[in-house]
């Protein structure tokens, strides 16, 4: 097996009483897409937060390519190449389609303090955004005003803008999420497409998706991963069975 | 974009052409009364950049504004009375002199409180640049040197190169000269990388950090711009009334600034000179029926937060478009 990408060990984060992550270890290798479910409130969106160094973890410590970040701030771990996308869409609402791309294309290339050349008019900005702005299936659509997008494109137009970063691991937040049955077929043909680029951690509730998608998948449940494995083996899993799944998915 | 470029475009001619107009009809005073919207405008350019691009709101840039006039004032000072300066300067009143060191002041000023009041957000930022402010207008006050509470006069206006200065339609021009610099700087900020990234950070800063960049050091160096250009509007303020005084470094002109920003229309090119410009209008016509007009400035900019958030601007040229 080849060196895990993303090396998450043992890592517990409580806040106050309630142990949001405990004992948590979880392996992102090249090429897979790793999946991560559970129910409501099992602490998955803490985890994915402690990974990228919005919240800082207690104990244990994250690998990522070959280097120990837990202390480094989320700016650094992001320019190292994590790539995220949130649960709720986050996006520059006042901005075009473009420019929030070219923001992101920025943000990669780590040259922001230039004051005089337009960012839209450098090529060196706006042609890999274009071309992350197609990649995403976002064609056609550059100029218009992010706050002006339908649901769907926002979370394609997250999807461009962790392109630009050229990551070396992409954490994604339910990018499912409020997306109708078209979009989800739609958008789980490019997140097949964005593992060729980096691998994925998922964190998705559509289990169709998942079950389509992930090579591996890990089961958190009140801030444990109960079990680790391929689709077939999870959906098999009883303790997974009783504990999230139910009845009607087994 | 091309509908507010024609309302910009019309605007600065405006500027430009009233007070010609004045000075060809033989009213030197209302070329003086624009030379104070052109400096005022100035002040809020400044503010516009923090405010409006970066979301920064300020409630005490009149601390850049009264550190730039009491540096032209201070160094003018020294020129009439020939008393020698700390650090082997001597005084002056060479404008250009004049200006590099408000900028340099306002520049340090801005730095200062910069640094420390963007470790905060919202209503603390808020409060921080207040605070910073009535300390420098407390320091002017008690400050026996130059004036304290009554104030610095001087006794000549500053010179630049061979002009008449005294000349109001000169000085007009000078100032109107630096206003146009001030606002093709803004414009060029506002479309570069740096600008980008600026208002990227006002609109989400959790999404830039998570693009892998630090917000904080972005809004310091926007602050710090901010700060020098309001910081040149206090010295040409100075030279305009030929007196410097603590009022300059009041929280009453920071909120002021803060007025004219957003009459006209929070982060657009010309709203800070829109706001200005009907703010001194305002207060020259209606200021000589009642005493009591701000009351009706109040009811102004209460409709605009209620109903026309892109303020003058917003309402001549149309909601904000970024491409």
């Amino acid at each position: 097996m080849f060196e895990p990408i993303l090396d998450i060990r043992n890592i517990s984060k409580s806040f106050g009483a309630l142990r949001a992550s405990d004992d948590v270890s979880l392996t992102l290798h090249p090429g897979e897409i790793h999946a991560l479910i559970g129910p409501n409130g099992a602490g998955k969106s803490t985890l994915i937060r402690q990974i990228v160094g919005e919240y800082r973890h207690d104990a244990g410590e994250i690998w990522f390519a070959g280097q120990e970040i837990g202390a480094l701030d989320a700016p650094a771990r992001a320019r190292l190449g994590l790539a995220r996308t949130f649960q709720v869409s986050s996006i520059l609402a006042e901005f075009s389609v473009l420019q929030n791309v070219v923001m992101a294309v920025q943000g990669a290339s780590g040259k922001i303090f230039r004051f005089f050349r337009p960012a839209l008019g450098d090529p060196a900005l706006t042609e890999p955004a274009r071309a992350h702005i197609d990649h995403a299936g976002l064609q056609g659509r550059e100029s218009v005003t992010a706050a002006d997008l339908s649901h769907g494109e926002r979370r394609k137009l997250e999807i461009a803008m962790a392109l630009a970063l050229s990551p070396r691991a992409f954490l994604l937040d339910e990018p499912m999420a409020g997306m109708g049955p078209e979009g989800s077929k739609q958008l789980t043909e490019i997140l097949r497409e964005l593992k060729q680029q980096a691998p994925i951690l998922l964190i998705e509730h559509d289990m169709d998706a998942v079950f389509a998608l992930a090579d591996r998948v890990s089961v958190l449940v009140y801030g444990r991963i109960i079990a680790t494995g391929t689709v077939a083996e999870i959906r098999a899993n009883p303790e997974v069975q009783t504990a999230y799944l139910g009845d009607d998915a087994a | 974009m091309t509908r507010e470029r024609i309302v910009n475009a019309f605007l600065w001619l405006a500027l430009l052409v009233v007070p010609l107009a004045a000075a060809q009809m033989g009213q030197p005073y209302i070329v003086s009364l624009a030379t104070k919207v052109v400096i005022l405008a100035l002040a809020a350019t400044g503010l516009n950049l923090a405010l409006g691009l970066g979301g920064m709101v300020s409630f005490g840039h009149a601390a850049f504004f009264g550190v730039g006039g009491y540096a032209a004032g201070i160094l003018m000072n020294h020129a009439t009375t020939g008393a020698a300066l700390p650090f082997g300067l001597s005084g002056t009143n060479q404008m250009i002199a004049l200006w590099l060191a408000a900028l340099v002041a306002s520049g340090l000023a801005a730095l200062v409180i910069g640094a420390l009041s963007l470790r905060t957000s919202g209503v603390y930022f808020i409060m921080i640049t207040l605070a910073f402010a009535q300390m420098f207008y407390y320091f002017a006050i008690s400050w026996p040197a130059y004036g304290g509470e009554d104030g610095l006069s001087l006794f000549v206006r500053s010179q630049f190169l061979g002009v008449n200065t005294f000349d109001p339609l000169n000085f007009f021009l000078i100032c109107f000269a630096l206003l146009s610099l001030a606002l093709l700087l803004s414009a060029t900020l506002a479309r570069s990388r740096f600008g980008i990234a600026l208002q990227a950070t006002r609109q989400n800063p959790q999404r830039v950090e998570a693009l892998g960049i630090r917000p904080y050091r972005l809004r310091l160096t926007a602050f710090v711009i901010s700060g020098m250009i309001t910081g040149l509007a206090g010295a040409l303020y100075a030279d305009l009334n030929r007196f410097v005084s603590p009022a300059m470094l009041d929280w009453h002109l920071s909120g002021e600034i803060i007025v004219f920003v957003i009459l006209g229309g929070m982060g657009r090119l010309m709203g800070p000179i829109a706001g200005a410009a009907l703010f001194i209008v305002m207060e020259h016509k209606l200021g000589g029926i009642s005493e009591y007009w701000k009351a009706l400035l109040g009811l102004l900019l209460l409709g605009v937060v209620l109903f026309a958030r892109g303020g003058i601007i917003g309402l001549l040229a149309g909601k904000l478009r970024h491409v």
